[in-house]
Parts: C-alpha cells; sequence; structure tokens
C-alpha cells in the first residue's frame, strides 16, 4: 500500500491473447505492457488486425470467446482485474471503466429512448432514485453538447444524427464518473467537422473529469491533438511508446517511420508517398523474430532471429534491434 | 501504350468531361395511399442540384464534402448508372444524358469506368480473379481470343503491381489493399481513358491507402487516364487532385485549382471544413470546433444553404441562392465573397 501512490490508474503487463482453432493457437496480442496515469490520454494507433481493439476490449473485459487471455496482468489502480469472475467485473465495467464504440447507431438500442438507457445505466451503478436518474441523465445530456436536453431525452436514437449519438454513447459511458475510458474509433464514423466536436469534447471531459482515457484509432491526425502519449502497435505487439511528438515528429522504429511518411498531408507536395510494401503478416503466418522484419528496409540478420524487447532511447521505448547496437556502440565509445 | 498518352496529349484544348447543370431529384415521398389518407404532398430529395465543372484530359477533378452531399450521386450520373433529372454530362463531345438505349451508351461505356470504394463487396466471391478481370473484354468483345483474353489478364495484373499467377486465386484470398488492386485491373481491362474513383481508398489503412495512392498516380502517368475522383479526405484529395470542387448539400461552393483551394479558401464552407482537418503538426493545440451540423437534404436551408452555419450570412443569404462567381481560376459561389465582406483567414 506504501508505493500505491506510484503506481499508474492501468498497467497491463506482458498481455497476451490467444484464440484456439482446430488448426492451432493464434497469438493475436502478444506481451504488451503499458500504463496509463490519471488525467492522461494514451492513443493506440495500428493497422487493422495490429491488436488495438481486442487489447481494449480485454482491460473492460468483453474479450468475445474464444479469445482469452492466457497470460499477463491487467492492474486498475493496484487492483488485479483480469482475473475477476463475472459479476464483480460487471462492477467495475460502468462503474469505473466506460467505453465509447465506433459505431454510435449500434451501441444504443434502437427500442429504448435515451433517456431510459441512461436512466437505467445510473441505477445500475447508483442508488439514486428513477427521478434523480433522470434529473443526472438530463444534466449529462446537457454537458456532452445536446441542445435542448428537456425535450431530447424522451426521444428514440434514430431521432439523433450520428454527432449526436455519438455524444449520447460518450454520456453513457461518464454515467457513472469513471476513472478509465476506452474510446475504440470514436471518431472513425463521423465527417471532419463533427469529428472536431466530438474530439474536443471528449478533450473536455477528460479534463473536467480527470478520467484518464485509451484511445484506439487508426487515425493519426486525431492522436497528434488528443494524445498524450502514443503507442503503436504493429502484429499483436508493441512496436513503440512514448510522447506524442517525439513518436510523431521523431520516428525511431522503421514501422512507425513509414507510417508517417505514408500518410497524405495538405500543404506538403509529394510526389508520392512513403510506401511500405506488402502487407501486415496474418495471425498465422507472423515470421520469427521481429514481425516487421520482412518489410523493414533496414533489416539485418538478427531480425530474423530474435524478437527485440522495448527499449528506452531519448523519451520513447522501441522495439528495434537498430537501436540495441546503438546503445552498445555508444557504449563501447564512452 | 506511351503512344496513347501522345497521342491524348495532343487533344488536351477541349476537356475530355463537360457537366452543366446537373442535376437528380429523387422522390422520396411516402406511398399514395398514406399521402392520400394522412394529407401531406410529395417530397424531393435533391441530391444534386445543377453543378457545372469540367475535368481536362489528363487531369484529376476530385469531389469533396461532407456525408449526404451528393458526390457519389454526381459519380454515378456520369458513369451513366443514373439518368439525370435536368442538365447535361458531355463526354468527349457527346452528351450521355441524352443517350437512354444500352446500345447508344455502348461505344461510351467502355471508355469510362469505375472503381468502388468497399472491395469486400464490388468482387463476385464466387468467380476466380481471372474471370472478373477478363468481364469487361468479354462483355465488350474486345479480344476473341481466349488464350489473348488470359495474356491481358496476365499484363493487367502486372500493371497493378501483382502477379499474373494470382488470375487463379479467389478474391477471399486477398488482403483489401490488393482487391482494390484488382478492381482496378477491373476497370483498366476495356482500355478506358476516364475512371471514376468512388472513395477508392477510405476502406484501407493508411499504409495501403498510400501504395493504392501511388499506384493511381503512376498509372495515370503511364496510361494518360482522366480521374474524377470522390473522397471525404481533404488531405488525399490535396495529394492526388489537379483541381478540386466542394459540394454542400447538391451544390457546387466552390471549385478551384488544388493548390488555390487550399492556400487561399474562398467560401466559408471551404474554410470550414480545412479548419476542421486534423494536423499532425498541432499536437495538443486544438482544433477549431465547427458548430453545427448538415440540414436535411429534403428540406435544406433557404437561399445559400450554408446560411445557418455561416458566420458571415446576413438577408441575403438567407433569401436569394448566390449563383457562382469567377474567380482568377475556378468558380465560387458566396454572396460574402461577392460583396467582398470576406475578412481575410487567418490560419489557427
Amino acid at each position: 500500500m506504501a508505493n500505491r501512490k506510484n503506481r499508474a490508474l492501468l498497467e497491463v503487463r506482458n498481455l497476451r491473447i490467444e484464440f484456439p482453432t482446430r488448426r492451432g493457437t493464434l497469438v493475436a496480442v502478444d506481451g504488451v505492457s503499458f500504463d496509463i496515469d490519471e488525467g492522461e490520454v494514451l492513443g493506440v494507433v495500428g493497422e487493422s488486425g495490429a491488436g488495438k481493439s481486442l487489447t481494449g476490449a480485454s482491460i473492460i473485459g468483453l474479450l468475445e470467446p474464444p479469445g482469452r487471455i492466457s497470460d499477463g496482468e491487467i492492474y486498475l489502480d493496484g487492483r488485479r482485474i483480469d482475473n475477476l469472475p463475472y459479476e464483480e467485473m460487471r462492477r467495475i465495467r460502468g462503474h469505473e471503466i466506460g467505453m465509447v464504440f465506433q459505431d454510435p447507431l449500434t451501441s444504443l438500442n434502437p427500442l429504448y429512448t435515451v433517456g431510459r438507457q441512461l436512466t437505467e445505466t445510473i441505477q445500475t451503478h447508483t442508488d439514486l432514485s428513477e427521478q434523480a436518474a433522470r434529473k443526472r441523465a438530463m444534466e449529462l445530456l446537457g454537458e456532452v453538447g445536446i441542445p435542448s436536453p428537456k425535450v431530447r431525452i424522451d426521444q428514440y436514437p434514430h431521432q439523433f444524427s450520428g454527432g449526436m449519438r455519438q455524444r449520447v454513447v460518450i454520456a453513457l459511458a461518464l454515467c457513472v464518473n469513471p476513472r478509465l475510458i476506452i474510446a475504440d474509433e470514436p471518431t472513425t464514423a463521423l465527417d471532419v467537422s463533427i469529428q472536431a466536436q466530438i474530439i474536443t469534447l471528449l478533450k473536455r471531459l477528460c479534463r473536467e473529469h480527470g478520467a484518464a482515457v485509451m484511445l484506439i484509432t487508426h487515425d493519426m491526425g486525431v492522436i497528434a491533438e488528443t494524445a498524450n502519449r502514443v503507442a503503436v502497435m504493429y502484429a499483436g505487439r508493441l512496436a513503440e511508446i512514448g510522447p506524442v511528438d517525439e513518436v510523431i515528429k521523431r520516428a525511431k522504429h522503421p514501422y512507425t517511420h513509414g507510417l508517417m511518411g505514408s500518410i497524405p498531408k495538405v500543404g506538403y507536395d509529394a510526389k508520392r508517398l512513403v510506401q511500405i510494401e506488402g502487407s501486415m503478416p496474418r495471425l498465422t503466418e507472423i515470421p520469427t523474430g521481429c514481425a516487421f522484419n520482412p518489410r523493414c528496409p533496414k533489416v539485418f540478420a538478427r531480425c530474423s532471429t530474435d524478437r527485440p524487447d522495448l527499449i528506452s532511447v531519448e523519451r520513447s521505448e522501441v522495439a528495434c534491434w537498430l537501436y540495441d547496437n546503438m546503445m552498445e556502440r555508444t557504449g563501447s565509445d564512452g | 501504350m506511351a503512344d496513347a498518352a501522345l497521342a491524348r496529349q495532343d487533344t488536351q484544348a477541349a476537356p475530355l468531361l463537360q457537366v452543366r447543370g446537373l442535376a437528380k431529384y429523387f422522390d422520396v415521398s411516402p406511398p399514395f395511399i398514406t399521402r392520400a389518407l394522412q394529407g401531406g404532398g410529395r417530397s424531393i430529395l435533391r441530391a444534386v442540384d445543377g453543378i457545372d465543372f469540367e475535368i481536362a484530359r489528363g487531369k484529376t477533378f476530385s469531389l469533396v464534402g461532407e456525408s449526404g452531399c451528393g458526390k457519389s450521386t454526381v459519380a454515378r450520373l456520369v458513369v451513366g448508372l443514373y439518368t439525370p433529372t435536368k442538365g447535361q454530362v458531355e463526354f468527349d463531345g457527346v452528351n450521355i444524358a441524352n443517350l437512354t438505349s444500352r446500345k447508344a451508351m455502348e461505344p461510351v461505356r467502355k471508355r469510362m469506368q469505375m472503381i468502388f470504394q468497399d472491395p469486400y463487396a464490388s468482387l463476385n466471391p464466387r468467380w476466380r480473379v481471372v474471370d472478373i478481370i477478363a468481364e469487361p473484354i468479354r462483355t465488350h468483345r474486345l479480344i476473341e481470343d481466349n488464350r489473348a483474353v488470359l495474356r491481358r489478364v496476365g499484363e493487367l495484373l502486372e500493371q497493378v503491381r501483382l502477379s499474373p499467377r494470382d488470375g487463379e486465386k479467389f478474391p477471399h484470398e486477398f488482403s483489401g489493399g490488393q482487391r482494390q488492386r484488382i478492381s482496378i485491373a477491373r476497370a483498366l481491362a476495356s482500355n478506358p481513358e476516364f475512371l471514376v474513383c468512388d472513395e477508392p481508398t477510405s476502406a484501407l489503412d493508411v499504409s495501403v491507402q498510400a501504395q493504392i495512392l501511388n499506384l493511381m498516380k503512376d498509372l495515370q502517368r503511364e496510361l494518360g487516364l482522366t480521374y474524377l475522383f470522390i473522397s471525404h479526405d481533404l488531405a488525399v484529395v490535396y495529394h492526388i487532385s489537379d483541381y478540386v470542387g466542394v459540394m454542400y448539400l447538391g451544390r457546387l461552393v466552390e471549385w478551384a485549382p488544388a493548390r488555390q483551394l487550399f492556400h487561399k479558401p474562398q467560401h466559408p464552407y471551404t474554410r470550414m471544413l480545412l479548419d476542421a482537418i486534423p494536423d499532425l503538426e498541432m499536437t495538443g493545440r486544438p482544433r477549431q470546433a465547427v458548430a453545427g451540423e448538415v440540414p436535411s437534404p429534403i428540406s435544406p436551408p433557404s437561399g445559400c444553404h450554408f446560411h445557418p452555419r455561416c458566420p458571415f450570412a446576413n438577408e441575403r443569404c438567407r433569401t436569394e441562392t448566390p449563383k457562382p462567381i469567377g474567380l482568377p481560376m475556378g468558380q465560387v459561389a458566396c454572396h460574402a465573397v461577392e460583396e467582398g465582406r470576406m475578412p481575410e483567414r487567418v490560419r489557427a
């Protein structure tokens, strides 16, 4: 208990997620470790199939079978949560961890009014009366910027536009003041102008409520303006993790480097975009050593035999043998 | 192929595609009996409401806008999948809006092709790739001999940087990016001059998107293709376009050369869209949040459709539809620009 203060709000240690199949076990997330502090926004980026969403789902205990956590630990505020029984996890979910999904239409029940869904959630996790819960629901709707909440509370999800629906989903996630919010692609289904509104809202709410956020997205632009730190995932592993400006402006891992170069930018005239040849390996065919080695422009012998661990380089941590060598070199020089 | 590209350059003066006063209305009224019983008239959705633009040979014209603004309807009108309610689509001097029969349409059809957004839905899962790509060749009877058809398919696969042996596989054996390459190969099969690309990269990851965009640029250079490119991603549009048109609720509010549009946007809506792009450089800085949402296209606001969200709107904007006015290059439809009451744009 003495060192409780020094621990991060969320600690993920060596997480490994497996899918047993008839043709053998697929490892979808392999040895992923990271922390999120209170009030911090951690962005998680990577291509489809990199394991971002699975990592998020495992933290909140919503991993769909047959997927299972086969190794590693998850701590929320120093308490281990990955092995809790269903009922206990249910209490943490919603109460301490909130979730915002990608598609606001599928995360709301089309048969119930928005108000009923909000009050139900509030009453599940607190002992407020029906009336108090309704009042709280109305406050929440106001807080997420829905005009005239008095009218809107009795409407059904289909009466809301995409952006407004996503606000309702955020209100649902905030119902009981969670300490951690997992937002899985919260803006991907929205138009740019609405995207900006939702990001601003999410940022403001986190600041006001002091909640930590795990923001899963493939949109580097959204990460750049929202996150404090970024974790880059590739084939179920962490390639690089560090402060957002460090990772974006001085990417260390060759994969991050390629990823940044492949994003078209307004005002930047390039004849061609940087292109990473090939595509991410299927889970059945992850190469030995570093998972990125067949596509890496800087590959050398060691990459295809040994798997690199995260090494501290400047302000980031990178899983790449390039930097191991560099450290040895600087070590022998000095 | 290089000769063809050269020959096409000679005729560069006349635009390849000219669209004038193009409109498409959809009748979305409730059934007659409901109207008779409950009252209420017809309701018409003006998906595209009188737009003009032209595309020069070998160039890329992009349409951008938020969902529901009519971009994809324009794409479908241009290739003749919809017949326009009003207006003209002139392709190389022929008005295809008048070509109502299949037969009259045929010579034009093979000269224009379309690439769709979702490579998972646009390829028949039961067909081998070779048959998918050969379909346009066989339909248009471009090559009769079957062995020559297969040879041509092999060439096409190589052109999109796949292996000729991939022809024997089925679509499910490919990743999203590879499938989009197959769609491109199919589109190129009939030697078209003009490709309509409806959000070709929005279902793909960024690194794969980069591969496809590079491929499209290379093909344009090699084959002298002309593109109509539909996208909601402004950064992609900046990268690929020569000219850009911005659509809002069925109307083209501004069009200009890409660089000019991005550096000196005139219309308040264009400015708003540009301000809303997340910027990799501005880590931690707030982005200008845009107020309001796109109104319903069934009952759009009067006058200039954009006036409820526009910070510069006045009485005239609320009542009178703005006419397009010429810029040094391009056009803009805005009363505020016309009257010179738009302030200089300050970049956040």
